[in-house]
């Protein structure tokens, strides 16, 4: 369960999220979409306590990231890719991090093993391919097993069969009853994977809603979006996106 | 069974980042090269009788300390250039006990590793030394309290390149800034000040002056090896 209240971001001039309010629920994957530059790297920074709000809160499992008592053990994340360094192998790198939770060390095969990378764990991160990098930044979000998962943009950039290992991923932790939270602007691939949807432009709410609603109220999902984002869209043409 | 995270478990997480870079262990290995190389070379060129053996024997310590004061930065920036960061902070969102337990692991590593570069470096040198010239002893007080002392510098030369990699984030600034305040700044006549005793390089060299009554020691560290023939 992720609770954001009146969510507010600004940087200098511009307000990256604008009094954004929304739940997210366990057992279903949760789309949030929108435009580029629409705050959702802004606002999933916000949910880890990288940034802190001007207004407003956000709470994961009921509080503040930084309130969490073992936060890998609660919060899974995957931001922006390659969050290892290239030197280490991905073994001692999930070590590390198993270590600063009080994760057991079992955890770390059990997980290299799920997301496929055992093969790979001794040699060097930096040699891993971009779909395999990816994998490992999704080993260090599960390792803890944590009931809450986010992935920023998590297909950018992957081959359709990375896309494909993703999205069955994420629905199948949400069908074991997990809060998962994925980003994108891209509308095909969240009707694919999401349920519900959670779509902002310019920083604010514009609908907290289902894919079959959001479908069955235009000609197509397509549609639906761009008739929604057309109002954010205006503002980025007028060049005031962070 | 502890209810949140706590030094204990940072401390082992950055423990575990450090052993198992390479490019540590090679920087480490590189400096202990250094100073047996260093310390024999100038073990056998010593040949004033009266000379300070002791001084000229730990001249590595130059080298020791660029090799110590740069991997205390590395250690810092890389997290930030290769995007580490943003999982040990996941993982960790309180920053300070992150800094406490990076610096707490590093200072450890690096007074046992700095100390076993120093005293390697001295004992290979001394092995050297020839028969006509005064050869120090670890059983001297002030030989040992040298040799000790040097090892500690490298330990402390490398936690100010970690902080000053905390304060910059960035490899190249952060070793600009080391190299302008522990090379460049005793040279720029800031030693005369009486800020300067607190420069890292007169601290090194003060620890040196502990084997001999030498009162220009202070004032010529970048000349602080003598190869003076009687």
């Amino acid at each position: 369960m992720i609770e954001a209240h009146g969510l507010t971001k600004r940087y200098g001039q511009i307000t990256a999220v604008d009094h954004l309010t929304f739940d997210v629920r366990p057992g279903v994957v949760t789309g949030f979409l929108g435009p580029n530059g629409s705050g959702k790297s802004t606002t999933m920074r916000l949910i880890l306590g990288l940034d802190a709000p001007d207004h407003g809160t956000v709470k994961v499992a009921g509080r503040g990231y930084h309130d969490l008592p073992f936060p890998l053990r609660e919060v899974g994340a995957l931001l922006e890719a390659k969050a290892f360094h290239p030197g280490r192998s991905a073994r001692a790198h999930l070590h590390a991090l198993a270590a600063s939770n009080a994760i057991p060390a079992s955890r770390v095969d059990q997980t290299l093993r799920l997301v496929g990378l055992t093969a790979a764990a001794s040699r060097k991160a930096g040699q891993l391919s971009l779909g395999m990098a990816q994998r490992l930044d999704i080993a260090a979000a599960l390792l803890g097993d944590p009931p809450v998962l986010i992935f920023d943009e998590p297909v950018n950039g992957l081959d359709p069969e990375g896309i494909r290992w993703i999205r069955n991923l994420m629905k199948s932790l949400a069908a074991e009853g997990r809060t998962v939270f994925v980003s994108s602007h891209l509308i095909a691939e969240m009707a694919l994977t999401a349920e519900r949807l959670i779509i902002v432009g310019a920083g604010r709410l514009l609908a907290d809603t289902t894919v079959t609603e959001l479908s069955a109220s235009n000609a197509s999902l397509e549609d639906a979006f761009l008739a929604l984002t057309s109002g954010s869209a205006e503002f980025r043409a007028t060049g005031s996106t962070p | 069974m502890t209810d949140r995270y706590r030094f204990r478990n940072v401390a082992r997480m950055e423990w575990i980042k450090l052993r198992t870079l390479r490019s540590v262990r090679w920087t480490l290995l590189f400096a202990l090269a250094g100073m047996i190389g260093i310390g024999i070379a100038a073990g056998f060129n010593t040949r004033n009788p009266r000379g300070d053996v002791t001084n000229n024997i730990l001249a590595g310590g130059a080298l020791g300390s660029v090799l110590f004061a740069v991997l205390g930065v590395l250690v810092m920036t890389s997290e930030y250039s290769s995007g580490t960061i943003r999982a040990t902070l996941a993982a960790i969102p309180k920053r300070p006990l992150v800094l406490a337990a990076k610096a707490a692991t590093f200072g450890l590593t690096a007074l046992v590793a700095g100390e076993l570069v120093t005293f390697a470096g001295f004992l290979a040198g001394i092995a050297f030394v020839h028969g006509g010239v005064h050869r120090p002893a670890l059983s001297q007080p002030d030989v040992l309290r040298a040799v000790a002392l040097s090892g500690a510098y490298l330990c402390l030369i490398g936690l100010i390149g970690l902080a000053l990699g905390t304060i910059v984030r960035h490899a190249a600034a952060a070793i600009t800034a080391l190299v302008a305040l522990v090379f460049v700044a005793p040279l720029a006549g800031l030693a005369a000040t009486p800020a300067g005793q607190f420069l890292p390089e007169l601290i090194y060299a003060n620890s040196l002056g502990a084997t001999a009554s030498w009162p220009s020691c202070a004032t010529s560290a970048p000349e602080w090896v003598e190869f003076r023939h009687g």
